[in-house]
């Protein structure tokens, strides 16, 4: 969180961040107090700005447009920092199957971290799996379990190179879920293995 | 900036300019920018204050928290060419009349917050600072400082208690 307020996340965990923050008022409590504390310590360490700024600033305000408001809220089942990586709503994602039910359709992002939608079918599990580096996974619509917990719309799990596990679907409806890893992921079969060369995974 | 929001009064935004524009530089002079590209970004910055000042609520944020959200995703935009996705708007409800009584809440917090953070004992402020300024993860600060990077990250939750401490 304090990454995201500070900026140094790679854009992939942004995106996560900020779907997860329209879902949730708790932590978006949190992240406007990191905001502060970002307002407060810039207060540290002024540095002057050169002769005739200020000038060279008053003169630009007349030719400079008001700013847009942010577009209003939109009814949908995907947040909107979403929407505009998918270019639109559930069924405007370009679904690719990449076995055993389970599709995928990965978003376009810099470097440095990969985020994907999943959608796994109702009742349907993950191959075993655990992490090279870490994985955020938030749950968009449906639900699922691993070992540990139960995860809803909403929720966020996240998974470093300790965690191995087998995340289940929820029988009522399919998962979908946005994920974002650094690392490739490291599958326990051999199968998902090879596979998983074909799938970026 | 209420002035500057409702009237569009440029005396009040030559007061903001002083007042900011330096502090904008040295942040991101700070974060790694040249004195070249930071005065540049900060000119910007201005900018989208005085263009976006009808999106600022006194009751949601102090000024210098949103200065610095503006700030920072400048300097994203700058500086790695990111996106960086925000969260949508939550709508509140029909907005009551803005209580002054918030507004001067707010205000004071933020001072507080200034100041609990200037009574940070040094090591833990240079530590935040670094997290918040210096582009660092918690894993390279603990590389440069040489602290475990289990330290680090109690370290900075301390810190940070210790801030929400302060202005309870």
């Amino acid at each position: 969180m304090l990454a995201y307020s500070a900026g140094t996340l790679p854009e992939a965990f942004n995106l996560i961040v900020a779907t997860h923050l329209s879902m949730c008022d708790t932590c978006r409590a949190d992240a406007q107090a990191y905001d502060a504390v970002g307002g407060a310590l810039i207060d540290h360490g002024p540095t002057a700005m050169t002769a005739g700024a200020l000038e060279k600033a008053l003169s630009g305000l007349d030719s400079a447009a008001p700013a847009v408001a942010a577009a209003p809220m939109t009814r949908s089942a995907l947040p909107e920092p979403l929407q505009s990586y998918v270019g639109g709503d559930l069924d405007s994602i370009r679904w690719r199957p990449v076995g055993m039910g389970v599709k995928q359709a990965i978003l376009r992002t810099s470097k440095g971290a990969t985020a994907r939608l999943l959608r796994i079918p109702a009742g349907a599990a993950m191959p075993d799996h655990g992490h090279n580096g870490k994985e955020m996974t938030l749950v968009i619509q449906g639900a699922f379990q691993d070992e540990d917990a139960y995860f809803a719309r909403g929720d966020v799990e996240i998974a470093d190179s300790n965690v191995q596990h087998v995340p289940v679907a929820d029988i009522h409806e399919d998962c979908i879920c946005l994920a974002v890893t650094d690392a490739p992921l490291r599958f326990i079969g051999l199968l998902p293995r090879i596979w998983q060369r074909f799938a970026r995974i | 900036m209420i002035r500057v929001r409702d009237s569009r009064d440029k005396e009040a935004f030559t007061e903001l300019f002083v007042h900011f524009a330096p502090r904008i530089k040295g942040y991101l002079m700070k974060s790694g920018a040249n004195a070249t590209l930071a005065e540049e970004c900060a000119q910007d910055v201005m900018t989208t204050l005085w263009r976006k000042a009808e999106q600022f609520d006194p009751t949601r944020a102090s000024l210098a928290t949103w200065v610095f959200t503006i700030a920072r995703n400048r300097r994203i935009d700058m500086l790695r060419r990111d996106r960086r996705p925000e969260p949508e708007e939550l709508p509140w409800g029909p907005e009551p009349e803005p209580e002054q009584s918030h507004v001067l809440e707010i205000q004071q917090e933020s001072a507080r917050l200034v100041e609990a953070i200037a009574g940070l004992p040094e090591n833990q402020r240079s530590l935040i600072e670094q997290a918040y300024f210096g582009e660092l993860t918690q894993a390279e600060i603990a590389d440069i400082t040489g602290l475990p990077l289990g330290t680090i990250k109690s370290r900075i939750r301390l810190s940070l208690d210790r801030l929400r401490h302060a202005m309870k």
